[in-house]
């Protein structure tokens, strides 16, 4: 499918996500409650067939903290970068995608680690890289006297 | 008369015990801990513990400018530093609208491909290690050592490249290069038998590799499993052919793919792709076109508001750099998307029911590069 | 004959009838014992770092590089600083293990060449003990060093021993097996034990020309499992590098480490010796059918330094295995012993004794 036709397939499926073009690839973004159903119909329905997870990446946001997925279907050949943003900084929970691409698991606990999202569902959360002692550094209000220098 | 009792081998069980493979440990090639649940030899359940040189490397990019990001790369696989350097400066190139000269994209083509051949190479000798044939490691330390000089010679790094900046590269190639290069592809190809003589066809390591730790290709696909490794089960996650980049669009070659994903096919599909670099590298090392080695690019690099992903192909699978840029000087995110970090994760997948032995053999045919990793 | 005018009989003869002319019996032996004792003593210590210097050089040479050159002329000192060092080092036992066993294991690996190093003739008239069952009594005592890897396994309190010393275990009671039976096939041959006899029966033609094609098989077989029996690659599991990081070993240091190193090398020496001696015809030199020229010429080379070229023609096969193939994993290297070379052997066993009924050997 042509990434017009990928929109156009989209905004009309999902009429209340914001469907664009973005600088290379179409964006979607979804609510947070309607993330996992939304996924679960972009893995199994055969027209989207988006099996393969390529990237999944949190970016902190001054309202909200967004989860970028990028996907790719093996069989189409199609790019779609999905984003989720939680309801707001302070109670940053999302829903999880392990279920549906395993890869998820292992992304979504760095994630977990660096930026604090709860992701719910998900068998077995924990910190990958740092260790309990440490907030959660890829936000910017993190603040470490010991370890980093600000300029 | 005694009722016999046919006790199963199932029956039969002993307790199981953890064992900590790493932080230090000779197989992991670096410091990645590897919590394995054994009950004698079994391997029964494999917890990967990572994050002893996280470096924090997409935190210090936030307070870094473009060009600086660039020299943190090569520290994350260092084995594929010049890919890594390319994707960043692809990425840039791509947000500025920034068409690079012909030349440029040969000469980073080239890079890539002897970069690649040094990674598998490196890989190559390092997995004999693992499977307990020590002398590959100095067969294929003797041949990469010709590959980092020619790298040494034109831009003064042999590990570490920096050679790639926004809007080409740093130094023009060395006027040996292309007679050097054309002298090792012609040494290699007679080298690269050897590579199999020694090992490929040796009945023990067929029978350490053949069959053990499949990898489906459907699991391949659901684990972001990407590169050879990837290849090896049947996924066509090539970015170098579905989505071509630099000089790739000109050029004809091969995707290798495998079918059984056993460490054998790893081992296999890594070999055969030597021999494609050779390829590439000879299709283009004649036709170098003249021209600027950069474009002219602002003092200070400000990327447009919006997000930039670029994928590239590493030795060890697809590498993807995402920017998320709010206008200024220094990107407001970037992520990095190793495949590494993809990889490993399915080693307690494949791995499980295996005995300790293999699990060292899956682990060299994975051929993973901890601070890739971490980051 | 004349190689047998380096027959060492008459100087260990002359030195027996010295003393005994001039002191007591009891001391005679004592001395006697003791002069063997110091001799042996240095002749380990000093091979063993000889053979640590050679396979430091022949692993260079397959590696395309050139080894040690640093220390002494072409590195000769280098094994000697090395094992200064392992004196000096310090000695560390580490708190969780079992004190008595740990200390033991390296003594019980190091006696076993001992033991076994005294049935060995190097030259006609120079063997310390010629029993009449010498080849029982060296697949007996060779045994005993699997107790030492054991106990070094168990007693570290490491899993990584534990699985190397477990391994080890499996591994050298199978390949024991072989080792004994490839071992029998060649008494049938000879209708003896005694390891001076079957030397002495060589000297019409080496028993592995003599004994034509099971004289081969057990050679092969004794090679192979001779390897396995010393833990060398691609037999070393016990201490598989990349797995288990030293196997057995790895919480041993100085001296203790010092000891599994040399045992190894000299168990290596001695299944080379034990293969020269029955299969390779010990220190007779060799004879070519009726050129007696060639083997006048060839009666000329004593018979120790006969036996030391056959010794180090095995020693480098064997270490050319080493660095050439990969490590086998734990189940095949049973599955080798028992599928394989155990069926081969009986066959073998079988072979040799109707071949030996019905004469047909030269």
């Amino acid at each position: 499918m042509t990434n017009e036709q990928l929109i156009e397939k989209l905004s009309s499926a999902y009429p209340d996500a914001v469907v664009k073009q973005g600088n290379q690839y179409p964006e979607i973004t979804v609510a947070h409650d309607k993330m996992h159903a939304f996924m679960q119909y972009l893995k199994s329905d055969s027209t989207m067939a988006f099996d393969y997870l390529v990237c999944e990446s949190g970016v902190d946001y001054p309202a909200f903290i967004q989860v970028v997925y990028h996907l790719e279907s093996t069989t189409h050949q199609h790019f779609l970068v999905v984003k989720a943003n939680t309801e707001n900084r302070e109670t940053a929970v999302l829903d999880t995608v392990s279920d549906i691409w395993p890869t998820a698991e292992f992304h979504e606990d760095e994630i977990f680690d660096l930026l604090g999202i709860t992701f719910t569902n998900h068998p077995h959360l924990r910190r990958l890289f740092l260790d309990e002692t440490w907030g959660f550094p890829l936000r910017k209000d993190f603040h470490d006297d010991i370890h980093v220098v600000e300029r | 008369m005694a009722e016999i009792k046919i006790i199963t081998t199932d029956e039969i069980k002993t307790d199981e015990y953890l064992v900590n493979m790493g932080p230090q440990h000779p197989s992991t090639h670096g410091v990645l801990r590897l919590l394995v649940k054994l009950e004698g030899e079994i391997v029964h359940n494999v917890e990967p513990h990572v994050g002893y040189i996280h470096s924090g490397i997409e935190k210090m990019t936030e307070a870094l400018s473009y060009p600086q990001i660039i020299h943190l790369t090569d520290r994350m696989d260092y084995l594929s530093a010049h890919m890594n350097n390319e994707a960043v400066c692809l990425c840039i190139e791509n947000a500025l609208q920034v068409e690079v000269p012909e030349r440029v994209k040969y000469i980073r083509t080239i890079f890539d491909e002897l970069q690649r051949l040094a990674s598998h190479q490196l890989w190559w000798c390092a997995s004999g290690m693992d499977l307990g044939a020590l002398t590959a490691f100095f067969y294929g330390l003797r041949d990469r050592e010709d590959i980092l000089d020619i790298f040494e010679e034109t831009c003064g790094a042999r590990l570490t490249l920096n050679y790639s900046v926004p809007g080409g590269v740093m130094f023009d190639i060395h006027p040996n290069f292309q007679s050097k290069v054309k002298a090792f592809i012609k040494k290699f190809r007679k080298t690269l038998p050897e590579y199999d003589k020694l090992l490929t066809g040796n009945i023990i390591f067929q029978n350490r590799t053949k069959g053990v730790g499949v990898l489906s290709k459907e699991d391949a696909i659901a684990f972001g499993v990407t590169g050879p490794t990837g290849r090896a089960s049947g996924f066509s996650c090539d970015v170098r052919k579905h989505h071509p980049y630099s000089a790739y669009p000109y050029i004809k070659f091969d995707e290798k793919l495998g079918t059984d994903g056993d460490s054998f096919m790893r081992w296999k599909l890594r070999m055969d792709e030597m021999w494609e670099s050779l390829n590439i590298i000879e299709q283009l090392i004649d036709n170098i076109p003249e021209g600027d080695i950069a474009v002219k690019m602002k003092g200070v690099i400000k990327l447009p508001e919006g997000e930039f992903y670029q994928r590239v192909e590493t030795g060890r699978g697809e590498f993807g750099v995402y920017i998320v840029s709010d206008g200024k000087k220094n990107p407001y995110r970037v992520k990095f998307r190793s495949p590494g970090f993809s990889n490993l994760f399915t080693i307690n997948h494949i791995a499980k029911n295996w005995k300790i032995a293999d699990l060292v053999a899956i682990m060299a045919t994975f051929d993973l590069v901890i601070p890739d990793i971490d980051r | 004959m004349a190689f047998e005018k380096y027959d060492f009989t008459p100087l260990t003869q002359a030195i027996h009838k010295a003393l005994i002319e001039n002191v007591s019996p009891l001391l005679t032996t004592i001395i006697e014992w003791t002069i063997i004792g110091v001799l042996f003593l240095l002749f380990i210590a000093i091979f063993g770092l000889l053979l640590v210097y050679v396979e430091r050089k022949v692993c260079a040479a397959f590696q395309q590089r050139l080894g040690p050159m640093r220390v002494g002329p072409w590195g000769l000192l280098q094994t000697i600083a090395d094992f200064v060092k392992l004196l000096m080092k310090e000695l560390i036992t580490p708190k969780s293990v079992d004190k008595f066993l740990y200390n033991l294991a390296p003594f019980i690996v190091i006696i076993v060449p001992f033991l076994t190093i005294s049935v060995i003739p190097f030259a006609p008239g120079l063997q310390a003990l010629d029993f009449d069952i010498g080849i029982f009594f060296v697949t007996a005592v060779s045994s005993v060093g699997v107790i030492g890897v054991l106990l070094a396994g168990w007693a570290s309190n490491n899993k990584y021993s534990l699985i190397g010393g477990m391994r080890s275990g499996a591994q050298i009671v199978s390949y024991e097996l072989s080792v004994g039976m490839s071992l029998i096939t060649m008494v049938i041959l000879a209708g003896t034990m005694q390891i001076s006899e079957i030397v002495e029966l060589q000297r019409g033609g080496w028993f592995l020309f003599k004994g034509h094609i099971p004289a081969v098989l057990a050679f092969f077989v004794f090679v192979v499992a001779g390897t396995a029996e010393t833990n060398r690659g691609p037999f070393d599991l016990a201490e598989a590098e990349s797995e288990l990081t030293a196997g057995f070993h790895t919480e041993y240091s100085g001296i203790k480490f010092a000891f599994f190193f040399l045992a190894e090398y000299i168990n290596l020496f001695i299944v080379s010796a034990m293969a020269t001696i029955v299969f390779l015809g010990g220190w007779m030199p060799f004879h070519f059918g009726d050129w007696a020229a060639f083997n006048n010429v060839m009666d000329f080379i004593p018979g120790l330094v006969w036996f030391f070229i056959k010794v180090f023609g095995i020693i480098f096969l064997i270490m050319w295995f080493k660095w050439t193939f990969p490590r086998l994993r734990i189940d095949q290297i049973l599955t080798l012993e028992w599928k394989y070379l155990l069926p081969i052997n009986l066959f073998n066993i079988l072979l040799m004794a109707t071949m030996v009924l019905l004469g047909w050997h030269w």
